[in-house]
């Protein structure tokens, strides 16, 4: 279970995280939704370490993670897969994954022995399948299609066996049939490998038609949880955020 | 080989024996490169030829060496000839105060290296490209600095005077012509294949990533500050052999060897002969010393023709002759697959 505790950022005098205590338990998939600005990728760079929070604490499993570096939290079992894809554009499809599985099992910094090492093929070729992303193995990442380096950026996260899984939009920049086979993919992914998904979705379609369960950040702040006819029906959301098309599509 | 081919050949054979075959295939390109070029001396008694490529030997493993930062891990050093000059020297130096045997002092020059690379890499890795190029270059300063100053240990600006001792090891004697050709060539052949069993190894392929994205190297779990490191620490060893190989060659080591313009010899190799194949460098250093010594020949203004040459690579080529060649082979065999 990833519980986050009174967790608090500030950029100045900007408050971009501010008091946040949230549980997501294990296997749970809970999409974050606000306004720009909201502090979502804040969110998201507290609890994977990209930065160092103010004060408050990030549990996994009751070990508090709060302002550890990157890697170390990585191998806690949290994941992260980025807003604009976040990849090694001279590497081969396969050759990330492979390396990938490499930095997991710590050979990383083996000399003496060729790459790619044969115990991670087997994990490197079992995303590629989960991913669809085998027919393309030998694609230089730079050459891929947007939609295929977000997966591919997924892949990356997820090639590491997370226990937690959290997506920065993983719809940004595509077109409205891309969104669904993308959004279908994470949902595919959650059934499947059992692991706890948190993503950031502006789509409310979207958002109301897949997550359980979700949590609307505003200023920093959450200005509400719930399942998606709780958050319809919240009159604090439709205010500051939803407008009146969706809580009328719910009435 | 490119990394592009490298690919290429996994999907041909089953990963277990396709490391294992790769491998094989370059200890075998190595001994016949080493007995080509071993061979030499008994077909021409050419002594300048036999000079040309100790020569490219020394240049080649410092050039080769600093891709390992420049090509693979995006590190680029102003500072890498430092090295090159702490291994002329501390060589040259065990050698006439101590008098120990070649190899002892060899192995212990490497031994100096290592520890200097660590102390200087852990300052500058931190930093990131401009700040980390220009930290380098003021070690490189320092050490040069060093060197004039400590006249009573170093010569000055005089240099390592009086010859280097060369006794002879397991019956070889490096005083003698032949004998120190094939040593240097030898000394080339396994540092470069060491250099690219790292840079086909699972690490060198870490480095791949942190030249590509280190952030999200990060976020794989990979401690990037310790594989700079280590990267730069090994990429001196290699440029201190180089710098061995060169005072062995003039018997002597001179503050020219630690200067920051060796640096800039490196980089201009680098661009000359391409970043993007493990050889690039070897094809730079072959074209670079070529270029000095024929254009040299005819004319004392030998650095207009050469920053002409450069110019011409840097913004005709917009890359290496390698890179250049590479691509080109790259793009006829995408169409020929595409027919």
């Amino acid at each position: 279970m990833l519980e986050i505790r009174d967790l608090a950022k500030s950029f100045g005098g900007v408050k971009a995280t501010n008091d946040v205590s949230l549980a997501f338990p294990d296997g749970s998939l809970t999409a974050v939704i606000g306004p720009n600005g909201a502090g979502k990728s804040t969110f998201f760079n507290l609890i994977t370490g990209a930065l160092k929070p103010d004060s408050g604490q990030v549990l996994l499993d009751g070990v508090d993670l709060a302002g550890r570096s990157p890697p170390e939290i990585v191998r806690y079992g949290i994941g992260r897969a980025f807003q604009v894809a976040s990849i090694f554009k001279s590497l081969t499809v396969q050759e990330t994954m492979l390396a990938a599985v490499s930095a997991d099992q710590r050979t990383s910094a083996v000399l003496h022995k060729r790459f790619p090492l044969p115990e991670t093929r087997d994990r490197a070729e079992h995303v590629m399948e989960l991913l669809g992303l085998a027919g393309k193995r030998h694609r230089t990442a730079a050459t891929l299609s947007h939609g295929d380096q977000k997966l591919l950026d997924i892949a990356l996260a997820l090639v590491l066996d997370p226990k937690v899984l959290l997506l920065d939009e993983p719809t940004a920049g595509m077109g409205p049939e891309e969104r669904w086979r993308m959004i279908d993919k994470v949902r595919e992914l959650w059934e499947t490998q059992k692991i706890t998904v948190v993503f950031i979705e502006h789509d409310m379609d979207i958002v109301f038609k897949i997550a359980p369960k979700i949590v609307v950040l505003c200023y920093g702040r959450i200005l509400a949880t719930g399942t998606p006819d709780e958050i319809r029906k919240n009159s604090a959301v439709i205010d500051a955020y939803l407008g009146t098309e969706h809580a009328g599509a719910a009435a | 080989m490119t990394e592009l081919e490298a690919g290429r050949a996994q999907t041909l054979v089953p990963a277990r024996s396709g490391a294992a075959l790769q491998r094989y295939r370059d200890v075998l390109i190595a001994l016949i490169a080493f007995a080509v070029l071993a061979s030499l001396p008994l077909f021409t008694g050419s002594k300048a030829l036999l000079d040309f490529v100790i020569r490219c030997s020394a240049y080649g493993l410092f050039a080769t060496s600093l891709n390992l930062l420049v090509g693979y891990t995006g590190l680029t050093s102003f500072g890498h000839g430092m090295f090159f000059g702490l291994g002329a020297y501390s060589f040259g130096l065990i050698m006439q105060k101590l008098g120990v045997p070649i190899p002892v002092a060899f192995v212990a020059t490497l031994a100096i290296t290592a520890v200097v690379a660590a102390i200087i890499g852990a300052i500058c890795v931190r930093l990131k490209e401009i700040y980390f190029a220009f930290v380098t270059l003021a070690f490189q300063m320092l050490i040069h600095s060093t060197i004039l100053s400590w006249a009573s240990f170093t010569g000055g600006d005089q240099g390592l005077r009086g010859g280097i001792p060369r006794p002879v090891f397991l019956g070889i004697d490096l005083s003698d012509h032949v004998h120190l050709y094939v040593t240097s060539c030898a000394l080339l052949i396994l540092g470069l294949l060491a250099m690219h069993q790292i840079a086909q190894s699972p690490f060198g392929y870490t480095l791949r990533m942190i030249r590509d994205n280190a952030a999200r190297a990060s976020f794989l779990g990979i401690d990037v500050w310790r594989a700079k490191l280590t990267v730069f620490v090994l990429a001196a060893l290699f440029a201190s052999m180089g710098g061995m190989v060169m005072a062995l060659f003039v018997s002597g080591a001179y503050p020219e060897f630690a200067y920051w313009t060796i640096s800039g010899e490196g980089i201009f190799i680098n661009m000359l002969g391409g970043v993007s194949t493990f050889l690039g460098p070897m094809v730079g250093t072959v074209l670079l010393l070529l270029l000095n010594d024929t254009v040299t020949r005819f004319t004392e203004y030998h650095g207009i023709v050469l920053g002409v040459v450069i110019l011409f690579f840097a913004l005709g080529l917009r890359k290496g002759l390698l890179d250049f060649v590479a691509d080109w082979l790259a793009q006829r065999r995408d169409a020929g697959e595409g027919r």
